[in-house]
């Protein structure tokens, strides 16, 4: 099933990437591509097949591993600050939300 | 002595004989580094950073407590963070980002002694097939500089080849260090999944991104692997062999040592005698140029000729695996990427309205076409609706390409054939249309769906441009398959020849 323009517009919202009118057409063909292609997945008979998450999982049970729920990392504050586009007195600004 | 094209074990002769100390090794590359920048191989060079590091390593040569990578350069594919060189992951969005932090990977090779020569250019976020889609321009192959390296680690794969650096580091989540590789005429290995710690590289498709090293041979990459691979506390998906079913299978860091071993077998002229090579008439079938076919054939013919037994068999799913790929890591990476909103860290637009808009409008301004094509595709198979018939499905389908390599290793000990169905392209021949060039990954997608240990390694020429032969292993059997690698290697020399303009 082809996506429509209107589909294209609900990607560009959840996706918060902005399609221009004049390449719109373009992504839309681009992605009718890709989904034509991807429609083989379609006609596999995966009954009873469990998703593959983690590879090794192919050959034997796998459980994520999950640490202790304690803090190991000591204060990088700064280093972590270093990269932000705005910032004052250590917080990130941003647009005002609430008035 | 030529240093540009030495093996590690030259160089570290060459170091421990004091015939050279790290700081003129280091300023060697550098110099020719900045030689071939016509390449545009480094997105990040710095002498001083460089030259500190080298200092270090002759400091540590000076008082004996050496590896086997003391004092050696070494070069990282920009998807790697780094605490003192911009790490950018080939994106405007992270132009001008300097990391809190070094990679593991990083980590573990400063430590073992390595001198960083910088950063190595690559496909935006590693997503791309021909280093084209770097906001930084193209990387050319050194080869044929009007053609592409192969990608996404088409940096590293050129910057080796042309010898401004004897070891590289770099990532593969559909064929990203074999399809360079092999378009380059270097050595590559992408390891078993788990095994190299993706602590600090930038994440694309986190179920299928794996690191490994590229270099001029298997041995190399034995060494190179030794001291990357390794159990990672900081990696949630990093696998500790030894509490595998896998566990007495020799691993990092006893690569090197093992295929120092097993190549003593070499000279008796039966190199290959008890290994069975697999051969899946679907890595054959329509699509595969003509002079790619014959030089691989003729590669897996030198296999039998040294006492190897051919297997022909089927990877039934084989065409299956480039929708699975492309539903799979699009998905990952619209998640992955949802993290680039503009506030804390990377590209903010000048004008906006409001926080969300402040958010698309960065996002729309740092995201190249094809990272934003991606994430839209990824978007819409985790929508409500989608998920299922899409993102679980193709999951599923996964399982079963991962089961047809179990079958096919009922049968064999490795798998071989060609790494992509042609040698490099011209640069802009395939770019306008992109489903034409995910096509073209239809011989590596399986091994990193499956999450299985793949290597290039150089089995020929056609029309001057290098061809790959690929070796498919078992999880975990890296070292066997560097140690085949190896011996293939000593019986051909494919992998020695260097690109003229280079020498």
């Amino acid at each position: 099933m082809p996506l429509t323009p209107e589909d294209i517009r609900r990607l560009s919202l959840l996706a918060r990437i902005e399609i221009a009118p004049a390449v719109a057409p373009q992504i839309h063909a681009q992605l009718n591509g890709l989904f034509n292609l991807v429609a083989q997945l379609q006609a596999v008979d995966t009954k009873g097949i469990e998703p593959l998450c983690h590879p090794i999982a192919a050959i034997e049970e796998m459980t994520l591993r999950l640490r202790d729920d304690v803090a190991t990392e000591t204060d990088q504050r700064d280093a972590n600050m270093k990269n932000a586009p705005q910032q004052e007195n250590g917080l990130f600004l941003v647009p005002r939300v609430l008035e | 002595m030529s240093f540009a094209f030495a093996s590690l074990k030259q160089l570290r002769a060459a170091l421990d004989c004091k015939h050279v100390s790290a700081v003129e090794l280091a300023e060697y590359f550098l110099n020719r580094a900045e030689a071939a920048q016509d390449l545009n191989t480094f997105l990040h060079l710095d002498r001083a950073l460089t030259l500190a590091e080298a200092r270090a390593a002759d400091a540590q040569l000076a008082s004996g407590n050496t590896t086997a990578l003391t004092g050696i350069p070494v070069a990282h594919k920009d998807i790697f963070v780094t605490q003192d060189w911009r790490s950018t992951a080939g994106s405007r969005m992270l132009a001008n980002y300097t990391s809190p932090f070094d990679a593991t990977v990083v980590e573990k090779l400063k430590q073992a002694g390595m001198v960083s020569l910088g950063k190595l250019n690559c496909d935006e976020f590693a997503m791309g097939s021909s280093n084209e889609n770097s906001a930084f321009g193209a990387v050319k192959n050194p080869w044929d500089k009007a053609k592409i390296p192969g990608g996404s680690s088409g940096g590293s794969a050129a910057a080796v080849a042309a010898g401004l650096t004897p070891a590289a580091t770099g990532t593969d989540t559909g064929g990203s260090l074999r399809q360079p590789a092999s378009m380059c005429g270097i050595t590559a290995i992408k390891p078993t999944y788990g095994t190299v710690s993706r602590y600090g590289m930038i994440a694309f498709a986190s179920s299928l991104d794996q690191g490994g090293p590229m270099a001029k041979s298997a041995e190399d990459c034995a060494i190179l692997l030794d001291a990357m691979a390794g159990f990672d506390e900081r990696d949630s998906t990093s696998v500790d062999v030894s509490k595998t079913s896998r566990k007495n299978l020799v691993a990092a860091p006893n690569l090197a040592k093992f295929v120092e071993k097993h190549a003593l077998k070499a000279s008796t002229g039966a190199a290959f005698q008890g290994i069975r090579v697999g051969v899946p008439t679907e890595f054959f079938a329509s699509g595969l140029s003509a002079d790619v076919a014959q030089l691989v054939k003729s590669a897996i013919a030198e296999f039998e000729k040294q006492g190897a037994v051919i297997v022909e068999l089927s990877l039934p799913r084989t065409a299956l695996s480039i929708p699975a790929y492309y539903v799979i890591a699009p998905a990952e990476a619209s998640s992955n990427l949802s993290r680039f909103d503009g506030v804390r860290y990377g590209h903010r637009a000048a004008d906006y309205k409001d926080l969300g808009d402040m958010i698309a409008k960065s996002r729309s301004e740092g995201f190249g076409a094809e990272v934003k094509r991606r994430i839209l595709v990824g978007a819409y198979v985790l929508s409500h609706g989608y998920y299922d018939a899409y993102y679980l499905q193709a999951q599923k389908v996964r399982r079963l390409i991962a089961q047809d390599f179990q079958d096919a290793f009922t049968k064999c000990d490795f798998i071989m054939g060609p790494v992509a169905p042609t040698t490099a392209w011209k640069m802009g021949e395939k770019s306008v249309d992109p489903i034409s060039m995910y096509l073209e990954d239809i011989f590596t997608l399986g091994a990193s769906l499956a999450g299985l240990p793949g290597m290039s390694v150089p089995c020929g020429f056609s029309d001057g441009m290098p061809v790959g032969l690929q070796i498919i292993g078992n999880y975990f059997d890296e070292a066997r398959m560097l140690a085949v690698a190896h011996q293939y290697q000593l019986v051909t020399d494919w992998h020695t020849r260097a690109p003229e303009a280079f020498k």
